[in-house]
Parts: structure tokens; C-alpha cells; sequence
């Protein structure tokens, strides 16, 4: 553990000296990693930078899980926070040694020579097992931005894999900050669709529009229709934004007999500037008062 | 009774496959590289293939709580077209080092041409380089002669026998392979390989040492439960179940596991990123019940439709 870190956990504050997300990942795995592995990932990195063909970069990535295993982080709270405050968004809660260890690879690489770096990433991804696509996708964030990386992650957005579409929508700040409305728009149905929770997007009370609002709310009467059904999450994305028929869909939702989907209804309802809205959470006044109360939240819906 | 088939071509199977291997008790499946029912033209869909078998593959296997291997190599009919055995030579180390891939395979003769001769010799050289165990595939025509053949030019490249699996093998070729130190392993493929009956007649005579039982199942008319049908009639033909544990899955994992990439702890108490991400369903939970194999095949016909 380097004496910064040391020292700022003992005062329970963050190292003052900026950290770039690299620097991060090299420390939790040097904490982590025997001194062999350690000096054993700092000598590929030096070769692979010094070579001219991606041999090393190959065996570097392949070997990685071999020789460092796959458990996780589990990274304390004050770690987290120095991920956030590098990179905003960026939350590694769910990373395994190895996918830091893989971001990390390519973080130097993209340090040392973007250019090499964007004309290797389609071939790594397209070349990846399981476990290293949600590894590699997972450190989107952290690599310079280019048409290859965009055009990669729309890939990874198409993949049938939830896992895979999760790295990308899930506690990572890149479709946050990189997609149009469109992909986005598409990242959050589909996230439905595959049936994963919309909490771990990052920034995605932020970027809600009035178009996902509708979308959301056509899917919402296409599963009514089927008879099944909605995920309560959806109206989180709705509420900020409906009007007229919305309105009445998030209506429809309120009055149902499932507890959550009531509570999650009225929470969507009463972020709805739209006085229709306001008149139909007087409606409801006990779930009102726990909605101001902060007892009906988010967080509190979701983690049931 | 738990099971590994280690010779399974999942690709070209139905997710009702998986549902009744799973229900049969089968906890990992090894798919071996091969041949796709018609050749392959470019490197580039052998690309394609190869990253199918260690992606997609092995996530769709997961979903049913099955835990998916592979071997990755040129088999013997495609190492005829030099043109695409030289490409496919030039991408096979780095596939060679993904997850879960357990041996180069599976590799050897067809017609036993000096092409495949070539191939299969790089191959085996390239699995001596990496340290993987081979899986041979022993050719359909002139067997016992191709089989004979293969391991002489293992032990010409200095292979160790104890690394290598001799796949397909019959009556007329099991003998050989065992004495020469190899590993032995079954096709439970009625119509071309080896039936049930005629296998449990095999384990009768030769013990369950080096010997494991697959099913080989493909785009063929075969049959994915062909680990557990054999396992049940061994058992009801007197073998005794440790015996049948080792043929019908330790033996596959004390051959396989020489990798790195297959430990029993994948599938008894996998990694918490691994049960978060790609291994849905705990088979623990399932590791003691019996073979369903009857209920898990179930017929669909025009008297049992399944309407949702």
C-alpha cells in the first residue's frame, strides 16, 4: 500500500494528490497480487510497449486470469470514492481482479500510444472469451474515446449476452457521457427487455427524455396487453416527462394492488411537474408522505 | 451422479439439449473445434467459429447451469485447404490461450493426406509450446491404421501420452491405446462410433482406468444424454458407481483439468464475478439428485404439444 493511501485512510479522507484511473488499478492490484505477479504484469506492460506486434499484448491478456485468479476487488468504500472522484461515475464495486488487471493493460497502451491503441481494440474485442469482453467492456470509460471504441460499444449493446450489455450499462459512465439520445433511448428498453434493473445506470435520472418517456410508455401497453409484467423502474424514467395518455398510464400503475408498483407509480407521479399529476398524488396521501418523508425512494424501491 | 460430457458439439443443439443434459445430471461439456457439416472458405469464419465457441457458446450453456470448455485447433478435413489451414495455424495460439479452452483439438487424420499429416504435426508442436493437452480425433475409415498412426507421431514430437486423449476409439482399437499410455475416450454415437450396450461390454473388460465416455452429439442424429444412458445401464449391469464416476466424469476432468482451465470448483462453488455474470443456477443444488433421463427427453409429437 503506497504511504498516500496509507495515510489517508487513517484520516479518512481522500489522497490529495490526483490519481488517474490507472494509477488506481495498479495499486488495487499490487495490494492484492503476490511481489512475483506484480513484477510479472509491470514486465509485460514494459515489453508490450517496447514490441512492435501484439504477441505480447495476446498471451499478456490471456495469462492474466491464469496467473492472478478471479476474485473479486471488493474494494473498500473510500476506494470507491477515489474511482468516482477520477473518473465521475465510474464505480468498479463489481470488478474482479482480473478485469483490473486487463483495464489496466490497455489503459497503458492507450497512455503510451493512442494511435496503436485504436488500431488494436476491434481486433481484442472481437477476439475476447466471455469473461474478457465483460472485462474489456467493463474499463470503457477509462480509454480515449475514438469511432472504434463507439462503434465497439454499439456492438456490445447488440450482444444477446446480458452480462455483456450490463458492463457497458451498468456502473460505467460511458453512455452517459458518449451516447446520443437514440442509443441511449435503446440502452434503457433494452435493459428492460433482458430483464436488468435501470438503477446501476449511471446518469440515468439525467439524461430522461420526453422520447424515452413515450417509448417506455408503448412498451408499458405492450406488456399490459400480453398480461405481463412492468418493471416498477420504468416509471422512473417516465415520471419527469409524462403528459396527457403518460399520465394516465402511471394512473393505471398507481391503482395497482402490488404495493411496490403503487409506491413506485406515485414516486414517478410526484416528480411530474404536470399539475394532472400533482392532483392524482393527493390521491394518495399516505404514500405522499413517504415520498416527502424520503421513505419511498429509488434506492429503497429497488433494493427490495 | 454428476457428469462431464467431454465431447460435445453444442453449437449445432437446441436449448432443449441443454435443459435435459442439464436435468440428466451434466455439469460441464467440453466442445471440441470441428468440422461444421460442410468446409469452412475463409480464415475469417473460422474466426468467427472460434470466438463463437469460447463467447456465445459457453454463456448460452451457462444459462441452463452448465459449465462450457472447448479445444480449439484444424481438424483434418478443413488442414486440406492449405490456403485456409496456414490462416487458421496463424490465429490458433491466440485462441488457444482463452478461458476455459482445455486441449488443442480436436486434431489428427481424415484421409490420413500429407496435408493432415503436416497440420496435425504443427498442432501437436504448438500444444508442446503451451502445454495443453491434445484431443485426437482417430479417422472414421482405415481406424485401427490412423489411430496406430497418430500416436506414433505423437511420440515422433516427444508428446506425453498421459496429456493426450485418443478420441472414437472401438473394440479394435481401445487395447492399443490404453497399453501405449493414453487416455481412451468413447463416442456414445450409435449410428458410426459405439453404442451403449457395446460400451458397457467395453467397460466390463477393460476397467474405468483412462477410459471416459462422450457423446459426440453434433448436426448427426445423436444423442446429448449419451453420458448418462451409459452411465445408467453400466450401473444396472452391475459396474459399481465409483467405477462409473470415474469413466463418466472424473477421468474427463483429471485429463482435461491438466490445462488449468477446468477445476471442479467451477461448477461445486464458482467465482462470485462468474455466478454474478455468466453461470446461472447452482448445481449443487442439484448435485445429488438422480438421472431424470426418461422425463428429461421428452418427446414432441403431435399427442404431446407444449402450449404456453
Amino acid at each position: 500500500m503506497s504511504t498516500s493511501v496509507a495515510l489517508a485512510i487513517q484520516s479518512q479522507e481522500l489522497p490529495q494528490v490526483e490519481s488517474t484511473a490507472l494509477n488506481l488499478l495498479l495499486q488495487w492490484i499490487s495490494d492484492r497480487v503476490s511481489h512475483a505477479h506484480n513484477q510479472w504484469l509491470h514486465t509485460q506492460i514494459e515489453n508490450i510497449a517496447k514490441s512492435n506486434s501484439n504477441r505480447d499484448l495476446h498471451i499478456t491478456l490471456g495469462l492474466i486470469p491464469r496467473k492472478f485468479g478471479r476474485t473479486d476487488l471488493d474494494l473498500s468504500t473510500l476506494d470507491l470514492k477515489a474511482a468516482d472522484l477520477c473518473v465521475k461515475g465510474w464505480n468498479p464495486c463489481n470488478w474482479s481482479i482480473d478485469t483490473a488487471a486487463r483495464v489496466a493493460v490497455l489503459c497503458c497502451m492507450a497512455e503510451q500510444n493512442v494511435q496503436r491503441f485504436n488500431d488494436t481494440i476491434t481486433d481484442l474485442f472481437q477476439g475476447a472469451d466471455l469473461a474478457e469482453s465483460i472485462a474489456l467492456y467493463s474499463g470503457s470509460a477509462l480509454y480515449p474515446e475514438s469511432d472504434e471504441l463507439a462503434w465497439l460499444i454499439g456492438e456490445g449493446l447488440r450482444s444477446n449476452i446480458r452480462s455483456v450489455f450490463e458492463s457497458i450499462a451498468h456502473n460505467n459512465p460511458y453512455p452517459a457521457l458518449h451516447f446520443d439520445q437514440n442509443r441511449w433511448n435503446h440502452m434503457v428498453l433494452k435493459a428492460l427487455f433482458v430483464e436488468t434493473t435501470l438503477a446501476p445506470i449511471v446518469g440515468l435520472d439525467q439524461r430522461a427524455n420526453p422520447e424515452l418517456a413515450t417509448i417506455l410508455c408503448d412498451y408499458a401497453q405492450e406488456r399490459w396487453a400480453a398480461g405481463r409484467p412492468v418493471s416498477i423502474e420504468l416509471w422512473r424514467c417516465v415520471g419527469p416527462h409524462a403528459q396527457g395518455a403518460m399520465i394516465d398510464n402511471l394512473q393505471l400503475a398507481a391503482r395497482s394492488a402490488n404495493v411496490a408498483e403503487h409506491n413506485a407509480a406515485v414516486l414517478a407521479l410526484s416528480a411530474c411537474p404536470d399539475p394532472v399529476a400533482r392532483a392524482m398524488v393527493d390521491n394518495y396521501p399516505a404514500t405522499a408522505e413517504g415520498v416527502i418523508k424520503g421513505s419511498i425512494t429509488w434506492d429503497s424501491l429497488c433494493s427490495v | 451422479m454428476m457428469f462431464i460430457d467431454p465431447h460435445a458439439h453444442m453449437i449445432s443443439r437446441t436449448t432443449d439439449d441443454y435443459q435435459a443434459m442439464a436435468a440428466a445430471g451434466v455439469v460441464a461439456v467440453i466442445e471440441p473445434a470441428f468440422w461444421v457439416g460442410q468446409p469452412r472458405t475463409h480464415v475469417g469464419t473460422y474466426i468467427d467459429y472460434l470466438s463463437a465457441i469460447i463467447g456465445f457458446e459457453r454463456f448460452r450453456a451457462g444459462q441452463f447451469g452448465i459449465r462450457h470448455y472447448c479445444t480449439v485447433g484444424l481438424n483434418s478435413k478443413e488442414a486440406n485447404n492449405a490456403e485456409l489451414a496456414e490462416g487458421v495455424m496463424e490465429i490458433l495460439p491466440r485462441f488457444a490461450l482463452k478461458e476455459g479452452v482445455v486441449a488443442i483439438g480436436e486434431i489428427g487424420y481424415d484421409e490420413q493426406t500429407d496435408l493432415e499429416d503436416k497440420y496435425f504435426r504443427l498442432q501437436l508442436e504448438l500444444a508442446k509450446e503451451l502445454d495443453l493437452p491434445v484431443m485426437i480425433h482417430t479417422p472414421h475409415r482405415d481406424k485401427k491404421r490412423g489411430t496406430s498412426r497418430s500416436m506414433d507421431v505423437c511420440e515422433e514430437h516427444g508428446m506425453d501420452p498421459g496429456k493426450i486423449i485418443v478420441d472414437h476409439n472401438n473394440e479394435e482399437t481401445v487395447r492399443e491405446v490404453l497399453d501405449r499410455g493414453y487416455w481412451a475416450a468413447f463416442s456414445i454415437y450409435p449410428s458410426t462410433k459405439m453404442g451403449n450396450a457395446r460400451m458397457v461390454d467395453i467397460l466390463l473388460e477393460y476397467g474405468s482406468d483412462r477410459i471416459m465416455v462422450d457423446s459426440a452429439c453434433d448436426w448427426g442424429i445423436s444423442e446429448p444424454l449419451g453420458v448418462a444412458k451409459t452411465a445408467k445401464l453400466a450401473l444396472e449391469r452391475g459396474i459399481p458407481e465409483d467405477q462409473v464416476r470415474m469413466v463418466c466424469y472424473q477421468n474427463a476432468l483429471s485429463a482435461y483439468g491438466q490445462s488449468g482451465q477446468m477445476n471442479e470448483s467451477d461448477w461445486l462453488n464458482p467465482e462470485a464475478i462468474d455466478q454474478r455474470t455468466v453461470y446461472e443456477g447452482n448445481s449443487i443444488l442439484r448435485g445429488g439428485r438422480e438421472p431424470v433421463v426418461e422425463e428429461a427427453a421428452v418427446k414432441r409429437n403431435a399427442d404431446n404439444l407444449i402450449i404456453e
